[in-house]
């Protein structure tokens, strides 16, 4: 078994006064798809931001490879070679498709070439010249991913890539997160999609309240998907 | 003598080549307001002040170093960019996150103590700054006859409006511009230092208004007041071309200067008031400005 990629100890983050995370603790290891699933507001988006250092005040410790964020600015961290996903795509409006694909700088070797992504993604090869906001939410989502696949990141955060999207899309993209797999990138998925997070994910943390209060493997899905399922039951 | 429109011909082009020179330095500094606001969210009422501190680096350079105008182009925009820079670093960072008024009322406020330390060094009175041996003279077109120093200040503002122009919309750097001026938070997680760029944006849009202060040292005095006179009229055209759009302000910044020259052959009293009457009109029918990106 390879070490931890990225591990989280004890991590607390506020917004304002508002505590939000209360010691989150987890572990990605190299070459891994791990989630974090659980409810609205258990704190999943607010981890990727505090592991990335961008937003809430944040105290504890976030390791990569050994080196500790928590005090380092954003640009230092994304530098050291872990690329974020927002729920919100973040496509720019001011750029064409092709300029939001190449706006991530190239931070380690190993990134994708443009080839490789359209062969993942063939409909973004039509839409180059596009402004980026013109494109259907499905092929927003996949210009997001695609961009941050270039950089030569390693380490992909990626926050509920399937919301909002019709069923053939999400496939598509679980498709795609298989792949990466292969391809060996290391991958944490912040997921509402239980379903989607079972088939993609080896290992799932459950969120509530700003803390992990279990982690389930997929292997032992189904006894853990009572579990799970109770986790989640709205 | 030639008349066009019952007016002679070389006073309707002598009155459209100065609206061109205003428009040309309406157009610089437009465009460096547009450049700071898009990316600091800073009204940058201190852009008077730091167009006059070209101007006077000019004069300084050349009356207590003995450099003169070419050497002034290059070092009064660094010089000022840096002093920027600086203001950025120590008073405008402290103000991100919070309302524009903060912002409105620092720069407001600097550019008063500015000018208020220029004055009493120098006097209101103005100082004169000749024109480089270079481009003394003239041409006679025939119909008019054209300075060569005022046709190279609407060429050379013209290159640096385009030129800045293609290197936001056309550029790797450009496209962190854009990109930040929409999603800051993003990009900085994308790995760029977004804190630096803000830094160096703000000492490039000062520069710009350095860059104008010394294109117009040789044709307006060199004063402490030169740029708080301007700086409301820069001010409304940013406004009619919408608060952030670049190209909009190159082309408000030429077109509202030709149309103030055009006014003043046509209806004389009313020049000075057109662009504020423009202002007007253009925020009651679209209030994001002619080029402003609604919301």
């Amino acid at each position: 078994m390879s070490t931890a990629l990225l591990e989280v100890e004890d991590l607390h983050a506020w917004y304002g006064e508002a505590h939000v995370l209360h010691g989150m603790r987890f572990s990605v290891r190299e070459g891994e798809v791990v989630t974090l699933l659980g409810r609205n507001g258990a704190g999943k988006t607010t981890t990727l931001k505090a592991i990335l250092g961008i937003g809430p005040r944040r105290t504890g410790s976030v390791r990569f490879r050994g080196q500790e964020l928590v005090h380092l600015p954003p640009h230092r961290i994304a530098r050291l070679g872990i690329a974020w996903c927002p729920e919100e795509r973040g496509i720019f409006a001011s750029l064409n498709v092709l300029e939001n694909l190449l706006l991530p700088p190239v931070v380690a070797e190993g990134g994708l070439s443009l080839e490789a992504i359209f062969e993942l993604f063939p409909n973004l090869r039509e839409r180059l010249s596009s402004q980026g906001t013109k494109l259907s939410g499905g092929e927003q989502q996949m210009l997001a991913i695609a961009r941050i696949l270039r950089t030569g990141a390693r380490l992909l955060l990626l926050d509920e890539p399937t919301e909002g999207l019709a069923p053939v899309i999400v496939q598509q993209i679980g498709r795609t997160i298989e792949k990466l797999k292969r391809a060996g990138f290391t991958i944490l998925l912040v997921e509402q999609n239980f379903r989607f997070a079972a088939r993609v994910a080896d290992r799932h943390y459950i969120v509530e309240h700003g803390r992990v209060v279990d982690e389930i493997a997929s292997v032992e899905l189904g006894p853990g998907q009572e579990r799970l399922v109770a986790y989640l039951a709205v | 003598m030639t008349e066009l429109l019952g007016i002679p011909a070389p006073v309707l082009f002598g009155q459209l080549l100065l609206g061109l020179i205003n428009g040309a330095f309406y157009a610089i500094l437009s465009l460096g307001l547009a450049v700071i606001f898009g990316l600091l969210n800073i009204i940058n009422f201190t852009h008077g002040a730091q167009y006059m501190m070209g101007a006077f680096t000019a004069w300084m350079l050349l009356n207590w170093a003995g450099l003169g105008y070419w050497w002034a182009l290059l070092l009064a925009p660094l010089f000022v960019g840096l002093t920027g820079i600086l203001i950025e670093r120590f008073l405008l960072k402290r103000l991100a996150g919070l309302d524009h008024l903060y912002g409105l009322l620092l720069t407001f406020g600097l550019a008063l103590v500015i000018q208020g330390l220029y004055r009493n060094e120098f006097g209101s009175t103005g100082l004169p700054y000749a024109i480089p041996a270079e481009l003394r003279g003239g041409q006679n077109l025939g119909f008019m006859f054209l300075p060569n120093y005022r046709a190279w200040v609407v060429v050379v503002s013209l290159a640096v409006c385009l030129a800045t122009w293609l290197v936001i919309e056309k550029t790797r750097l450009g496209s962190y511009l854009r990109a930040a001026t929409e999603n800051p938070t993003l990009v900085q997680a994308m790995g760029i230092d977004v804190p630096r760029m803000v830094t160096l944006t703000y000492g490039f849009g000062v520069a710009l208004a350095a860059f104008a202060g010394v294109l117009a040292a040789p044709i307006y005095q060199v004063s402490p007041l030169m740029g708080a006179d301007l700086i409301i009229v820069v001010f409304a055209v940013v406004v009619i071309g919408g608060m952030g759009s670049i190209l909009g302000s190159i082309l408000t910044g030429f077109g509202l200067g030709v149309i103030e020259g055009l006014t003043k052959v046509f209806w004389p009293e009313a020049s000075s008031t057109v662009i504020f009457v423009i202002m007007a009109i253009v925020l009651l029918l679209r209030p994001a400005g002619l080029f402003g990106r609604t919301g």
